[in-house]
């Protein structure tokens, strides 16, 4: 068992928890926080995309051991109260989403998209997205919801 | 995943202690990108996992008589870094192409030689860089050139009580131009069908350096002399570039499986060794 300290959506969580915890284990079963899903678990779908200190990483091939002391953002970190952050206002806007399966990891990726290019082109969008796997919605209204989050062109 | 303790030492000295006192029952995790998959699938199964987070020393990029990159330096940040691209642009390319941005925030480039993984992009990029990797133990430390480093499928040089330090990409030779293809038919995060790297540089129009390698074409990155000795020498026309590459056929040894037989993916080595001569041609020509 290993002891470990982890800012979790600006809150310090400390837990006791096995040495061979994942990372996505450790959100979901030891913090109760099942936005984050695990689909292919072996970080190609995406669908585990979380922000470890602000870069994006597959939670599903990151030990929780080796975020002790680190921060971590999750889905459920992105509304303030009742305000949904812009990328998800654009996710229901423009039908970014069907089934909602991938939803988390996309929006968690294209977050560290725009925190490292607030104003990125369409080919810089589809090449940072490349490795969110959406079966639903063909990506075309991903893309276009990134876009329009980008510009600001959400309802508030 | 199998049970395993976790211990993560302060510098690389208390990790080439740990090393030397667990011996084969520990191996050294970094990013996890490749060592965790293996561990799920049950392929490795350490009873001691040495966490190399805390070596801080070995994070980042310095030009020193060449490219030292860190051992943990991610791939992301080799790809974005404005050094890498100045002396080593080839590398920052490769990066830019393995697997997805998530991947290359997470895997370093000492994990990406120490895993040694015959289909990853970056050993063939570091083959035509003529890249040394640097090892350290308890006993001291060693430099091996990348053309010795790789020695079996998943296997290197690196003794059990060994950590890779750094890797060091040399100043590269005047006049010359470099390229890194991928044959990616399915997806654009797949392991490559087909992977070259060719470096070529010219001297009085004729060719006077060449370094080709190739990932996903046998049990290791492989080096593909027999190219390089068609080119040494020559002057770089259409006809010669062709010629060359057609002795890759004798240089690769593929597996047929869902990327393609055997059979087609040397036939793919051949036309992608061409196109990459043509480009890293093309780009020498420039400089």
């Amino acid at each position: 068992m290993k002891a470990i300290k982890v800012t979790v959506n600006g809150k310090l969580e400390s837990r006791e928890i096995p040495d061979n915890r994942l990372l996505v284990d450790f959100l979901r079963y030891d913090l109760g926080l099942t936005g984050t899903k695990e689909s292919c678990s072996v970080g190609v779908c995406g669908a585990c995309t979380v922000l470890l200190d602000g870069q994006p990483v597959s939670s599903c091939l990151t030990l929780a051991a080796m975020t002790d002391g680190c921060a971590v953002t999750t889905i459920e970190g992105l509304a303030q109260g009742d305000r949904l952050h812009p990328l998800q206002q654009a996710f229901i806007d423009y039908g970014g989403f069907q089934c909602g399966i991938c939803t988390p990891g996309q929006i968690m990726a294209a977050k560290a998209l725009l925190d490292q290019n607030p104003h990125p082109t369409r080919e810089e969008i589809q090449d940072w997205m490349m490795g969110n796997l959406c079966r639903c919605t063909g990506y075309y209204k991903i893309i276009e919801s990134i876009q329009a989050a980008a510009e600001g062109k959400v309802r508030s | 995943m199998n049970q395993f303790t976790y211990v993560e030492p302060a510098d690389v000295q208390e990790v080439t202690a740990a090393l030397a006192d667990y011996g084969e029952e520990a191996k050294l995790i970094a990013g996890g990108t490749g060592l965790l998959n293996l561990m799920k699938q049950q392929l490795v199964q350490p009873a001691y996992l040495i966490g190399l987070r805390r070596l801080s020393g070995l994070k980042g990029i310095r030009h020193d008589g060449g490219l030292h990159l860190g051992a943990l330096t991610t791939l992301h940040a080799i790809e974005t870094a404005p050094l890498v691209r100045q002396h080593a642009p080839l590398l920052a390319e490769t990066c830019h192409l393995v697997a997805t941005v998530r991947i290359r925030t997470q895997a370093t480039i000492g994990g990406a030689m120490a895993h040694a993984d015959p289909s990853q992009d970056t050993p063939p990029a570091m083959i035509a860089l003529d890249a040394r990797v640097r090892l350290e133990s308890r006993n001291g430390s060693r430099e091996v050139p990348i053309d010795e480093f790789f020695t079996g499928y998943y296997e290197s040089v690196t003794a059990p009580d060994e950590l890779i330090t750094d890797v060091f990409v040399p100043p590269q030779p005047a006049g010359s131009g470099a390229a890194f293809l991928k044959f990616l038919p399915q997806t654009q995060d797949d392991y490559a069908t087909v992977a070259v790297a060719a470096r070529l540089a010219l001297s009085g129009g004729r060719i006077s350096d060449a370094r080709i390698a190739l990932g996903a074409a046998g049990s290791t990155p492989l080096r593909a002399a027999a190219v390089e000795d068609v080119l040494l020498g020559q002057a770089p026309t259409p006809e010669l570039l062709r010629d060359a590459a057609a002795a890759v056929a004798g240089v690769v040894d593929p597996t047929s499986d869902f990327r393609g037989s055997a059979d087609y993916k040397r036939d793919m080595a051949v036309v992608f060794v061409r196109r990459a001569l043509e480009q890293a041609i093309a780009r020498a020509g420039r400089a």
